[in-house]
């Protein structure tokens, strides 16, 4: 595997190995190494179009733990805000000698182009396309997952998640329905019809538009942030009545299975999709989600770029597969 | 040296056919004592210039792009002998000066009839007319008014273009696009652009215009022609519309009658195109609408762009694919070799219909005492489509790489030679 752009690029073995490895790096950084010499020499590019604070940051605790350079471009205060195109930043880059392109973009499919033009030779790794994908996000979270509901091993069989609100716009969502679904998994995607997309049903998981029919039946519950701004394109017709619809507070978070788990990949709208309380419950497993971000991220990265070049001696991470 | 004698060709009902060619016109015998130059057609076929009533030239304004001239190789080479310039241009075509300037750039270069189409209204913003009349008054003789780029989305405004341009028997050819309905949409929506997370382009933002459109001409008893039809449901509207006795006629790309949105998987902007790339099924509808005469004729659309506009993400780049030298192939392959209709059927829809519907005189048939406008064309060969071998200025054809039957060898433009294939460019033999 060169790059990842869509989580179609994993096959269930990959995805399972991505998160075996999350797992043992995970593991390997409780004990006293902080950090592993494994992309010692190599630069790794945080290639930043939108805003982003916990992936971009993710991504780069990620790359330092392995020993890479890491070089932050972002749209702000660069040429890219001037208009500077895809291409040209993208020779840019070549230029510099990135190993590794880690890629967010208002537009879906721009990581492709990346990757399909060959302006540069380096690995793309999608870290979110417009209303596309965002395939490490969804790795997370089935890591996640499979440390409080599974055996922290194999896949998801069994598990009934619910992913709910503004699917339409959603790249998590897509990613996840992909994931979870490679991983045995059953999804149910809960929002109202406005904010599904036409053609959704192709995609294999259930459709509910009432929140409150499938929460007690879900082993998860993941919460997508919906922005205010779509009310305006009428959506919904106020920011209260898709609160109380499709809202996630303590009385809907008690009527859940005893051993269920909250989620959500931020930032979160408190107030809106989620209310502060059961944000911060105990039930909630958001805080962690970030934490298992950058042992995912780590994962990607040394199975991307550690194929690609001579490893040291010193510096190799066994992994079972 | 502009006297033919093209002997040996075959003609669209597969009849030995030899013509005269003298001072422009076909003749029935050439006069005593002129020296013609012989062509052996043996193996090919000679059929009517072909006349595309949907073409993209970009000048004045974006001659990077595309020029009069270019446009006019790109369509000689594709066996066009008659293309109609959209008035999307920089300034856009609403004046009589704008029609009249790519009138003549177009007589000048002389290698195809240039036909300007006018803006129904003022810079195509949709609120005001243009001086229709004007326009068709002026040297270019407009007589075909389109916003193509734009939907004419008021309705009453497109009720009084509908009436307006009767006085002299015009036509509004209507992009169907309800602009609400597609705001920043991307490509057709469905499965694919679920998947993809590109904005979606309903059909029926394409349906509810023609509806609406084919109501309106018939209660103001208009010609109304629809650009670039799409849908399965767009087909049967304008199906029942011709069984109700209502004057409207419809055009297809080839682009369309190919491809679907499956193409948008591999997020390449070649295959981003307004109206978008839809569906299989609605691809099947399109060819039997083709086929039984619905849809009257093909149009190329064909939109040039320059390379920096599709070398980019998707939502960046630019709608649009070129089509004029790929056009008769793309039709003899999903049209006649599918085996859905005859050759002549489609000279019907790529030269006569498009010539009677444009009222283009000359053109459409070939005809003793008539202009020359003829093309041979060799439809047991296949050509390679090489888009840096594209005679427009161009790149962006979908076709890139693609093995096609039907090679054009020989175009004459009233009587004269304007496009002669050669190895090195245009396609090659086989």
């Amino acid at each position: 595997m060169k790059h990842l752009l869509s989580i179609n690029d994993l096959s269930k073995a990959e995805a399972i190995n991505v998160l075996d490895t999350a797992a043992e790096l995970s593991r390997l950084s409780e004990g006293t190494v902080k950090k592993f010499p494994t992309l010692r020499g190599r630069t790794v590019v945080n290639l930043f179009f939108e805003d982003s604070t916990r992936t971009r940051i993710s991504f780069e605790a990620a790359a330092k733990r392995l020993s890479a350079d890491v070089i932050n471009f972002s749209a702000k205060g660069s040429s890219l805000s001037k208009g500077e195109s895809l291409k040209d930043t993208a020779l840019t880059l070549q230029a510099m000698g990135a190993d590794a392109v880690v890629i967010r973009h208002g537009a879906s499919g721009a990581p492709h182009q990346l990757a399909r033009q060959q302006w540069m030779t380096g690995s793309v790794i999608n870290a979110g396309d417009g209303t596309h994908e965002h395939p490490t996000q969804a790795l997370l979270d089935a890591f996640t997952l499979r440390r409080h509901l599974g055996q922290d091993a194999g896949d998801l069989q069994g598990l009934r998640v619910a992913i709910v609100g503004d699917v339409l716009h959603s790249r998590v969502a897509r990613s996840n329905v992909l994931l979870l679904q490679k991983l045995g998994a059953k999804v149910v995607l809960i929002a109202p019809p406005t904010l599904l997309p036409v053609g959704v049903a192709s995609w294999g998981a259930e459709v509910s538009y009432s929140l409150d029919a499938e929460i007690e039946s879900v082993d998860a519950i993941m919460m997508l942030r919906v922005q205010r701004e779509r009310m305006d394109d009428l959506y919904f017709p106020t920011e209260r009545e898709y609160s109380r619809n499709f809202g996630l507070n303590l009385e809907r978070i008690n009527s859940m299975k005893s051993d269920a788990i909250v989620m959500h990949p931020g930032p979160m709208n408190r107030g809106l999709e989620i209310s502060a309380d059961s944000a911060d419950s105990t039930r909630s497993v958001i805080v962690e989600q970030v934490a298992n971000g950058v042992s995912i991220r780590m994962a990607v990265l040394y199975l991307l770029l550690s194929g690609t070049a001579r490893s040291e001696s010193n510096s190799t991470i066994e992994v079972g597969v | 040296m502009n006297t033919w004698k093209i002997e040996n060709a075959k003609n669209s009902l597969g009849e030995l056919q030899q013509i005269f060619i003298s001072e422009g016109l076909v003749v029935q015998a050439l006069p005593t004592g002129s020296q013609p130059t012989v062509i052996n057609a043996e193996g090919l076929h000679i059929l009517p210039g072909f006349v595309d009533l949907h073409t993209h030239l970009r000048e004045p304004g974006r001659e990077d792009a595309e020029t009069v001239l270019t446009g006019s190789q790109a369509a000689v080479a594709g066996g066009f002998t008659a293309i109609s310039a959209m008035p999307n241009t920089l300034p856009v075509a609403d004046t009589a000066g704008v029609v009249e300037q790519v009138f003549r750039l177009g007589k000048s270069h002389g290698l195809c009839d240039v036909y300007p189409i006018g803006a129904v209204t003022i810079d195509q913003k949709g609120t005001h007319l243009a001086e229709l009349s004007a326009m068709n008054q002026s040297e270019a003789r407009v007589r075909i008014f389109s916003d193509d780029g734009h939907c004419v989305s008021d309705p009453l405004v497109m009720r009084r273009a509908l009436e307006y341009v009767k006085t002299f028997d015009g036509l509004i050819a209507q992009h169907a696009q309800d602009p609400r309905l597609t705001e920043n949409s991307q490509m057709n929506e469905g499965e694919i652009s679920a998947r993809l997370g590109l904005k979606g382009w309903p059909a029926v933002a394409e349906e509810a215009i023609i509806a609406r459109d084919v109501l309106l001409a018939e209660h103001v008893d208009s010609r109304l022609h629809i650009c670039h039809l799409t849908t399965a449901g767009g087909v049967e509207i304008v199906r029942r519309a011709k069984e109700r006795g209502i004057k409207v006629t419809a055009e297809v790309t080839p682009h369309h009658l190919l491809l679907t949105d499956e193409k948008a998987e591999s997020y390449d902007p070649v295959f981003k195109v307004n109206p978008p790339l839809r569906t299989n099924s609605d691809v099947i509808a399109l060819r039997e609408g083709l086929a039984d005469g619905t849809i009257d004729i093909i149009a190329t659309d064909h939109a040039p762009h320059p390379n920096e506009a599709k070398d980019c993400e998707w939502s960046a780049a630019a709608f649009g694919m070129v089509g004029l030298e790929t056009a008769f192939s793309i039709a003899y392959l999903t049209m006649v070799q599918s085996g859905l209709m005859t050759l002549a059927d489609l000279v019907n829809r790529m030269s006569s219909s498009p010539a009677r519907i444009g009222r283009y005189a000359g053109h459409g048939e070939i005809r003793v005492n008539s202009p020359a406008n003829v093309v041979l064309v060799d439809l047991a060969a296949t050509w390679h489509v090489e888009r840096e071998h594209l005679h427009s200025k161009s790149k962006n054809t979908p076709f890139h790489g693609m093995e096609l039957p039907g090679v054009i060898k020989k175009t004459f433009h009233n009587g004269a030679l304007v496009y002669e294939n050669l190895d090195s460019r245009g396609g090659v033999k086989k």
